[in-house]
């Protein structure tokens, strides 16, 4: 059981991390950032079983780390769309050198 | 405090000596006390310090343009006197009293001891420096030999803060004086007293600091301020030389206390490189602070400050430092016969090559200075022959008579600068061309101004003339039988070498006779020069000013009987006294020097050099009385232009001037184009700092490149460096 457990959380991580390497859209970067980190989540529930409540008491923690972020990220998604019409990363490097 | 003081076991430490302490802490008192007087006064409207309107100042060739007359308007009204006067007076030389009441009294309780007193006491307050093998502590040292300079230092310095009262009342900087008077005994103190060379160099420090102090005392002049860095910057050059060889010490003797060195130089080999060059180090410092060759360019035009200052710290006190360094550190010097010998020769040197320019100088104070140098240079012969008792004894008698010539010509300067002031004639009140005959208007300083000329002259029975004549027939006892005889410098053997100076010491006597007959005949002798209007303004300096002339006046007409010579035989009183008090202190290091045999010379040589002496004195007065006509002499704005060797010599040999050229514009010009444009302005600000600056810019250039804005190659540099992290884990 465990082993499945770890191998579909690090099949979920890997397809997070691909999703955020290859894809331009904001969004979906963003979808595939939660998706990773539920990947986590999943990993610490599975672990939990061995070492304790621990890695539960953690979930809940990502999960609400995860919820503000979502609030914080998705309200920059929206404010940059509003001044650019677009929330493909290729158009914004503001922050260039 | 005193009960903190560790016991010591010395038989002085239950006497009164135990307040040893109290002799430098109560000048000290006064400085701070006085200071604050200073610094409140500068605070309140008055009267402004700093000024040009004083005595020297205002007489000074220089600036005949009355600038700085605040005081000298229509009206003619006086510069009130400051505020805080009546206690600066009261508290500036009461300090002094006290401290030369204790002193004195501190004398009586080692007296009393007797031969008891064979080893210095030595007051340890506090350990200083700690560390490591070397330890020194604030310790001061008594013994005979210090004593004699707090009782010079106190009782001579008591004297002239007496005459300053009345020299100096209408100066607006009258506490901002006695706060650096007081300073300066403090130091001058702290110098004699301390028992190592590093609290011996705190207070060597302290009395140039207060000379620069006092030089440019009146500032606001710029030839003052020039007079007084010119004597600061010289004074490094011999203070470089005394840290040398107190690093020669701590590196090869390991101890740096007077106690120490003493011990450790007997057990240097004799004539050996290291003790000769410790000595040499050490001279070095002392060349500076007593203004020999080649530094002795200082002194005279320290007699920009005060010339009460002038006679404390340029005649009395201080510069004479440096003989009492070679004397404390006699032991050493006994070990280098080379050094030794050095020692005699650049004082021989130094005492002729300024007695020929006193010969020519107009101005009275230039005079004094040049003979000063002289005198200086005489000690510097006895102690560098090993005649250390000659050398202290030359180094009081001096002490006496020159302090007594600098506040008489300080007394004729007052009288004549308040005669010009009263006509508000500009001409110079210290060139002897403006005098002539103020015997008439001033008697009390003119009997004195003789007294001191006839000692320093070396006659008979007036104090100059035992101290010089001991240190001329040691000189000449010395030249055989001696280890300076037998040593030899620069090739040329010890004995030549000492009748040498032997010789220059005579020349120098005959010279120093003839110029200050000639100070003499031209200030208070023949007709007044000064100007018909403002003879009737000469007269007598007030009571406080001629009171001090007359203690000096006696001391400088029994200051012989200190030291009388054997061969009196105890005829006028105790024979040697001088001699039999330093015993314990440098009696074993002349030992040394004369091979533990006796220093006297036959009956018959001692008085045929006691005979050419005084004949030489004579002569070189009797040439003066006969060769000058001040009668003949033209005030200085009508005097004709000197020519040849008199024009030579009153330009000083053009020393100076050979020093800016050969020194001075040097040193301006590598510091301008090497230090200043090529060090500073291109290594420093160009390479370092600029260099720097963009190195960094590059650097930032650099790492700019790297930030492309784009959120996919962070990305991947992210997943690349957590890959290389958890790999780093992995296999390590």
């Amino acid at each position: 059981m465990l082993a499945e457990s770890l191998a579909l959380s690090a099949l979920l991580f890997t397809i997070g991390v691909v999703g955020v390497l290859t894809r331009r859209n904001a969004i979906i970067i963003f979808m595939c950032v939660e998706l990773m980190l539920n990947a986590v989540n999943l990993s610490f529930v599975a672990l939990s079983r061995l070492y304790g409540a621990t890695g539960q008491v953690f979930v809940i923690f990502v999960m609400t780390v995860a919820a503000a972020e979502a609030a914080v990220g998705l309200a920059i998604i929206i404010a940059i769309f509003r001044h650019r019409r677009s929330v493909n990363l290729e158009d914004i490097n503001l922050l260039k050198g | 405090m005193q009960t903190e003081l560790p016991h010591t076991g010395h038989p002085l430490a239950d006497s009164v000596a135990r307040f040893v302490w109290l002799l430098p802490a109560l000048p000290l008192l006064g400085f701070a006390l006085n200071g604050i007087l200073a610094l409140r006064a500068a605070a309140t409207p008055g009267p402004a310090d700093p000024t040009a309107a004083s005595h020297d100042a205002h007489a000074h060739v220089a600036h005949p343009s009355g600038d700085g007359h605040g005081h000298d308007d229509a009206a003619g009204h006086h510069v009130a006197r400051h505020p805080s006067a009546s206690l600066v007076s009261l508290i500036g030389p009461g300090v002094l009293a006290l401290t030369f009441g204790l002193a004195v009294a501190i004398l009586f309780a080692m007296r009393d001891l007797g031969d008891a007193m064979h080893a210095p006491y030595v007051q340890t307050l506090f350990a200083w420096m700690p560390t490591g093998s070397l330890s020194v502590d604030v310790a001061f040292q008594l013994d005979q030999l210090s004593m004699v300079m707090v009782l010079i230092i106190s009782g001579v310095g008591f004297l002239i803060h007496l005459f300053s009262v009345g020299y100096m009342q209408d100066d607006p900087g009258y506490p901002r004086y006695f706060a650096y008077l007081n300073l300066f005994v403090f130091f001058m103190l702290l110098l004699v007293l301390g028992a190592s060379y590093p609290l011996m160099f705190v207070g060597w420090e302290g009395v140039g600091l207060c000379s620069y102090l006092l030089i440019g005392f009146w500032f606001s002049e710029k030839a003052n301020a020039d007079a007084g860095k010119k004597a600061f910057i010289v004074n490094r050059i011999g203070d470089f030389g005394f840290l040398v060889a107190m690093f020669l010490m701590f590196a090869n003797l390991a101890t740096l206390s007077f106690d120490g060195v003493g011990t450790a130089a007997l057990e240097l080999p004799m004539g050996g490189t290291l003790a000769t060059a410790i000595c040499l180090f050490l001279f070095l410092g002392a060349v500076g602070k007593s203004a020999q060759i080649p530094l002795y360019v200082w002194l005279p035009d320290a007699m920009a400050g005060p010339t009460p200052v002038s006679a404390l710290i340029h005649a009395a006190t201080m510069v004479t430092a440096g003989v009492y360094l070679v004397a404390r550190s006699a032991t050493l010097f006994s070990m280098a016969p080379v050094a030794q010998l050095t020692v005699a020769v650049i004082g021989a040197l130094t005492a002729v090559l300024a007695a020929t320019i006193g010969l020519k100088q107009w101005d009275i104070k230039k005079v004094l200075a040049y003979s000063t140098v002289s005198q200086l240079g005489y000690m510097f012969v006895g102690v560098g022959v090993g005649a250390y008792t000659a050398g202290v004894f030359h180094l009081m008698t001096h002490a006496f008579f020159k302090a007594l010539l600098f506040l008489g010509s300080g007394s004729v300067i007052y009288a004549m600068h308040q005669a010009y002031h009263a006509t508000h004639n500009h001409e110079d009140a210290q060139d002897m061309r403006n005098m002539g005959g103020l015997r008439r208007h001033m008697p009390v300083t003119f009997g004195l101004m003789w007294i001191a000329t006839l000692a320093i002259a070396g006659i008979p029975p007036f104090a100059g003339f035992f101290s010089k004549d001991e240190i001329l027939s040691s000189v000449f006892a010395r030249t055989h039988g001696s280890t300076l005889a037998d040593a030899s410098w620069l090739g040329i053997p010890g004995s030549a070498v000492l009748y040498g100076v032997y010789a220059l010491g005579l020349a120098a006597a005959l010279m120093t006779a003839i110029y200050m007959t000639r100070m003499m005949l031209y200030t208070f002798h023949g007709p007044n020069r000064t100007g018909e209007l403002e003879r009737g303004h000469l007269k007598e300096a007030p009571w406080i000013m001629t009171g001090p002339l007359v203690v000096l006046g006696l001391l400088s007409l029994v200051g012989g009987w200190f030291n009388l010579p054997a061969i009196t035989g105890g005829a006028l009183g105790p024979d040697e006294a001088l001699h039999h008090w330093l015993e314990p202190v440098v009696g074993a290091s002349t030992a040394i020097v004369t091979n533990g045999e006796a220093a006297h010379l036959s009956h018959g040589t001692e008085l045929a050099l006691i005979g050419a002496a005084v004949l030489i004195a004579a002569a070189g007065i009797a040439i003066a009385v006969f060769r000058l006509k001040p009668a003949d002499l033209k005030p200085a704005k009508d005097a004709p232009a000197e020519q040849g060797l008199e024009k030579t010599l009153l330009n000083k040999w053009y020393v100076d001037e050979a020093y800016d050229k050969a020194v001075v514009r040097p040193t301006l010009g590598i510091s301008r184009i090497v230090l200043w444009k090529g060090v500073d302005t291109g290594l420093i600000d160009g390479l370092f700092v600029n260099g720097t600056g963009l190195l960094m810019r590059a650097f930032g250039w650099l790492g700019s490149q790297l930030q492309s804005g784009r959120v996919g190659t962070y990305a991947w540099a992210l997943l690349l460096g957590a890959i290389a992290v958890l790999s780093a884990f992995s296999f390590r």
